[in-house]
């Protein structure tokens, strides 16, 4: 049961994120969800990865000790770096929306005409 | 350095080029403008030429298989195995996809040439295409999950970036943050269902996980978000709201090439359903009476029903819209409901495709499968087109409103020729290519359910209509006052609409040459996934 624990932080952050993405208005409240479920997904990964009592992935002449998995590692580091990128990618948009519309409501900005 | 040296090495190129291209971009703008554009053309030149190499080897061979950093597909150690290398594959429906990818690549950079012209930051925006177009064909070539997420995320940086680039016109910025949402949520769906098959099975590699799915309920969770997700970025009904305004925002050059993001992610769905989960998809769900509940009767009926609603609610949107390029790519949207219409079929019928074990492509589902993958490349095609020509009229007369304009066939000849082309094509009218394809959906669809072929001939139709209507009004009628001074585009685009139309009409006129040397490859290779698993492992399965 201990061990289920990460797997249900992982359910509730994706899911608190895509409730942030689905119900909020706030353009800056979206990118905070999608960075959530983004977390909840890395945590996933990291999860996955973990075997008790395993230490880390290096080998120090140490013979036949449990590892925690390598690959889900790199893939969580790649994640995290595209990651970094949406999230830039996506503020900065919202940077020139503020500038056009004056306004960071969705709502509002969907009812302009240009 | 001969020919087989590069056809081998190929995949890599493919992909490597445009990228390399991208980074030098910028500092080849440094020395004048038109050397850049040179140097870019030659680039998406140089890559077409290599997919042109690689699809005819394959066609020709069979699969190939580029692995990075060894020889062979898997590292053998003591005992075990492991396939944790990252490897390229490339069958014939790869290579199909690579074709449609780079031919709207090269028309894409053509076009932009006079189209993008009076633009600022065009360093920047030639280096977001190649990009844009290195992704494209790393989704398409990649025989790694992982990897597919990757370039599916570059992908939709780069389109993300390229539909905000008039920066000036807030729409267009509102249209990208539209694009930017679903598609990185789409692709976290994709990297969720990645972890949950990496966690039974020790693997990333489509060919190893292929082999070894066994159909748990983890399987099924997995399959559900992968469909989802590359659906999300494909535009189907529930998540269509983002295409209309990504493809009717973003200047013109670049729909086109967002059109081959768009069916790439098309291709990631045929490949997730039909080659990693080929061997499981007929399996029971429930058992009620004598009748047996499948897997792949539930996801198809699905699938068909999304579909039939984005054509449905694609072609009425279109009716009722007044802006040019907002009605074609509502237009699209139901064409892209075509497109699944027939995987959905497929999927349905798959039990008789397998049946005999000689993957049967003369049957119905067979021929459901041939006219859904020949779509893919006519709807890349015609509404490519259409959007080229709303590109040259928007050029000329600074409009896209449909209400103001008129006449223009008087100043625009080729043009007005492209569009009748085009709107001929989209509407499946019988010399166009999109009637080739559409026949074989309406006859395959028929025999799964009659309702469903009577529904995709008659919104069909309706979509002639949709553009008999534009065409009235936009070339027919007297010369208007206000474009007295409009002139007909600029040679490089009209070269570029010229290429596309003249594949259009070739397509049309000699389907069956297509379909044989084509599409029936691509078809092939789609549903044999066996052959698939055995090739990319080189017979020492893990």
């Amino acid at each position: 049961m201990i061990y289920n624990i990460p797997y249900f932080a992982v359910v509730a952050l994706i899911l608190v994120g895509l409730y942030a993405v689905i119900f909020k208005r706030n353009l800056i409240k979206i990118v905070i969800g999608i960075s959530l479920i983004e977390s909840g997904v890395n945590l996933f990964l990291i999860t996955l990865a973990y075997r008790q009592d395993s230490t880390a992935p290096i080998y120090h002449g140490s013979g036949s000790r449990i590892m925690s998995l390598p690959v889900p590692h790199a893939l969580t580091l790649t994640s995290i770096v595209i990651g970094v990128a949406v999230t830039a990618l996506m503020l900065s948009l919202i940077i020139h929306l503020y500038r056009h519309y004056g306004t960071l409501d969705a709502r509002k900005i969907a009812e302009e005409e240009e | 350095m001969n020919l087989e040296t590069v056809i081998t090495h190929s995949p890599a190129l493919i992909v490597a080029v445009p990228l390399l291209g991208a980074f030098l971009t910028p500092f080849i703008g440094k020395i004048s403008d038109k050397v850049r554009n040179v140097f870019v053309i030659l680039t998406v030149g140089l890559t077409f030429f290599l997919v042109y190499l690689l699809a005819s080897d394959v066609f020709a061979n069979g699969i190939r298989i580029y692995v990075f950093g060894g020889d062979s597909s898997v590292i053998v150690s003591g005992e075990s195995t492991f396939a944790i290398r990252i490897l390229f594959e490339v069958d014939g429906m790869n290579a199909f996809m690579a074709i449609i990818a780079s031919i709207l690549a090269i028309a894409s950079v053509i076009y932009s040439w006079a189209y993008m012209k009076e633009n600022t930051g065009l360093d920047k925006f030639y280096t977001l295409i190649l990009l844009l177009i290195a992704g494209m064909f790393g989704m398409i070539l990649t025989g790694d999950l992982f990897n597919f997420f990757v370039f599916l995320e570059i992908t939709s940086i780069a389109s993300c970036a390229l539909i905000a680039f008039w920066t000036n016109k807030g729409k267009s910025v509102d249209a990208g943050f539209k694009y930017i949402v679903i598609s990185s949520i789409g692709a976290l769906f994709v990297l969720f269902a990645i972890g949950i098959l990496y966690s039974q099975y020790n693997a990333l590699n489509m060919a190893v996980l292929a082999n070894s799915i066994q159909y748990t309920f983890l399987d099924k969770i997995a399959l559900g978000l992968l469909v989802a997700g590359l659906a999300m970025k494909a535009g189907i009904v529930p998540m269509h709201m983002w295409l209309p305004d990504a493809y009717g925002k973003a200047p013109s050059t670049v729909t086109l090439i967002l059109i081959g993001a768009t069916q790439t992610s098309i291709y990631g769905v045929l490949r997730v359903t039909f080659t990693l989960y080929g061997n499981q998809l007929t399996s029971t769900l429930k058992q009620i009476g004598n009748t047996s509940v499948t897997m792949n009767w539930i996801l198809g009926i699905i699938i068909v029903a999304l579909a039939l609603i984005t054509i449905v609610i694609g072609v009425l949107m279109a009716l009722k819209q007044t802006d040019f390029k907002r009605m074609i790519a509502f237009a699209a949207v139901g064409e892209i409901g075509y497109i699944f219409l027939a995987i959905g079929s497929v999927i349905i019928s798959y039990g008789q495709i397998i049946a005999n074990g000689n993957m049967d492509l003369t049957g119905p589902a067979g021929m459901a499968l041939q006219g859904g993958i020949f779509h893919i490349i006519n709807d890349a095609l015609d509404i490519g087109l259409l959007f080229l020509v709303a590109g040259a009229i928007y050029y000329s007369t600074k409009q896209t409103s449909l209400n103001e304009m008129g006449g223009l066939a008087r100043n625009m000849k080729y043009t007005t020729v492209f569009f009748i082309i085009g709107l001929l094509a989209v509407a499946g009218m019988p010399p166009m290519n999109g009637f080739a394809s559409k026949l074989l959906i309406y006859q395959s669809t028929y025999l799964v359910n009659p309702i469903i072929a009577i529904v995709a001939i008659v919104f069909s139709i309706l979509l002639l209509a949709v553009f008999v209507k534009v065409f009235h009004s936009a070339f027919l009628g007297p010369k208007l006052q206000k474009f007295k001074d409009v002139k007909e585009a600029p040679k490089s685009m009209l070269i570029a609409m010229g290429v596309i139309t003249f594949i259009i009409i070739v397509f049309g006129l000699f389907p069956n040459l297509v379909v044989e040397n084509i599409i029936q490859p691509a078809a092939k290779a789609i549903i044999d996934h066996s052959s698939y698993i055995t090739t990319v492992m080189g017979g020492v399965l893990p």
